[in-house]
């Protein structure tokens, strides 16, 4: 074995620190030897997937609740969207058995130190590395926004292999945890134009869809909000498991520059929307959030939404993170919000809330959501601006 | 007795029957994780059962959410006796890891047929073939 520990790891994975620490550590130790690893590296901040109990099923939730009888986690660490709001599930037309179930899955988090955010945009809300920083994230999204976009390293993980992240403080190095496996593989000259979120979601559907796991170089973005960049990622992610792309005046990291060159058109862009828009899509079903809406997003809905009426026949959610919601609530953005008929969701999202059966057609600004609404819960789709959803909404 | 050398995923011994196929395995919506059966329309194996196998296949792919059903077919009583990959993917590691099912990995897969009585020793990396 190539793999070496100090003397605090080895006691982990021998039992000394309690039986999930141990368990914990066999997950870190076993990839680190099927990717080469030479050692561990301590982590100093975790994001864990696998929150809904839609996905994560009893047998999932019963795993949690046996790492949760010694284990403790050792560094800070954030949760993934669940499937209902915590609070307010009862008004979204959550079952009371989901909702129990649900409850239970973020019981056996808390018991174990884990911050109960649950949201996919940890970053917004203070859970924030810096550059160069290790972590340990899942969430595809913010992982690929925590290595692009903040210059932090981490690789994919999977839900189990955060947790044993968090209750070890350590990973394994390698992939995206060293220098030489982050460079450019392959360059995109950007020559569409891009406005509004859905237009970043459809560049990161038509680079993930060419790129294949592979970190891009992209140059020719003129600007890019915070909005959009979490936008591009959640797609890119999606559609090309990208973990870490570079964007030329935009990202921090450095890199070589690639010669294959390979160039993205307006046509790209149009083709793109075609193919997430699904013909006589009976639009039933309007969510803004994907990932996770921040302040200033909810700020402009409600002021879209605000005086107006959600027509009949439709629901709208809004998806943030709590915290977001109750600044919301406190700036007034939630009255307008819900006094305009629509729902402003924290929590949870429409890609992994109970929602199969209840909408036939979503509407969008999200590619990613998009996928899931598909996938999951065989709804059709259409991708537009957020101001057109929400005029999809109230007309 | 022909036997087999690779690389320990996650201890322990088994003795059994094989279930074989050279296609790759999602567990996560690929597999019922309370019969074990595979039902990934068009599969190799869709139809039969891996409870109580030695299941041999490339490796994983999907979700990651994969590792859960593993931990379920577990806690049912339908998980495999073993696992053998030629590369075990994440998923499937974390899965038998947390499942406690004995895998190994870097095996030549082509060389264990459907069907065989198979021993595996997980601590060694080594798998024996009993019968043909």
């Amino acid at each position: 074995m190539t793999l070496n520990l100090t003397k605090e790891e080895q006691e982990m994975l021998s039992g000394k620190h309690g039986k999930a620490t141990q368990k914990a550590m066999e997950i870190i130790t076993t990839l680190g030897n099927i990717y080469g690893a030479k050692r561990l590296i301590p982590v100093s901040s975790v994001q864990i997937a696998g929150v809904s109990y839609h996905n994560l099923g009893e047998a999932g939730l019963e795993y949690l609740d046996e790492m949760a009888v010694d284990g403790q986690t050792r560094v800070l660490t954030t949760l993934n969207p669940a499937g209902m709001d915590l609070m307010e599930w009862k008004k979204h037309g959550i079952s009371e058995d989901f909702a129990k179930n649900q409850q239970r899955v973020v019981d056996a988090f808390a018991k174990m130190g884990v911050v109960t955010t649950c949201t996919c945009t940890p970053y917004l809300i203070g859970n924030l590395p810096h550059y160069g920083e290790h972590i340990a994230w899942a969430e595809s999204s913010a992982v690929c926004f925590a290595n692009s976009v903040i210059g932090a390293r981490t690789n994919r993980e999977g839900g189990p292999s955060a947790l044993a992240a968090a209750l070890t403080g350590r990973t394994a190095e390698y992939g995206l945890h060293l220098e030489e496996n982050r460079d450019a593989e392959v360059k995109y000259v950007v020559e569409a134009e891009l406005r509004n979120t859905d237009d970043f979601g459809l560049l990161g559907y038509v680079i993930g869809n060419r790129t294949r796991k592979s970190i891009p170089y992209i140059s020719g973005v003129l600007k890019a909000s915070t909005n959009e960049l979490k936008s591009f990622c959640a797609s890119v992610a999606t559609y090309g498991g990208v973990a870490l792309f570079h964007m030329e005046k935009v990202t921090p990291n450095v890199t070589t520059i690639p010669e294959t060159t390979e160039t993205i058109t307006q046509e790209d862009l149009e083709h793109a929307r075609e193919k997430l828009d699904d013909e006589k899509a009976d639009i039933d079903f309007i969510s803004v959030g994907c990932p996770h809406a921040s302040i200033d997003e909810i700020r402009h809905i409600a002021s879209l939404l605000d005086g107006k009426q959600v027509a009949d026949g439709k629901t709208v959610w809004i998806t943030t993170a709590k915290p977001t919601k109750d600044l919301a609530i406190k700036m007034g953005y939630y009255d307008q919000i819900e006094k305009a008929g629509a729902f402003l969701v924290s929590d949870a999202c429409c890609a992994v809330a109970p929602l199969k059966g209840r909408f036939t057609g979503l509407m969008t600004d999200s590619a990613k959501a998009c996928f899931y609404a598909r996938g999951k819960n065989d709804f059709k789709t259409e991708i537009r601006t957020v101001e057109e959803c929400i005029r999809e909404a109230v007309s | 007795m022909k036997e087999l050398t690779g690389r320990k995923i996650f201890k322990g011994k088994a003795q059994g029957e094989t279930i074989t196929t050279t296609e790759d395995i999602s567990f996560y919506g690929g597999c019922d994780p309370e019969t074990g059966e595979i039902v990934e329309k068009g599969h190799q194996l869709e139809g039969q059962s891996v409870a109580g196998k030695i299941l041999v296949f490339p490796t994983g792919k999907g979700s990651t959410v994969g590792s859960y059903v593993l931990y379920a077919l577990s806690k049912a009583g339908k998980a495999p006796l073993a696992i053998i990959n030629k590369s075990t993917d994440p998923v499937v590691a974390v899965g038998c890891i947390i499942s406690e099912i004995p895998a190994i990995d870097q095996i030549d897969i082509e060389k264990i047929e459907d069907g065989q009585k198979v021993e595996v020793d997980a601590d060694k990396g080594v798998i024996h073939i009993i019968e043909d």
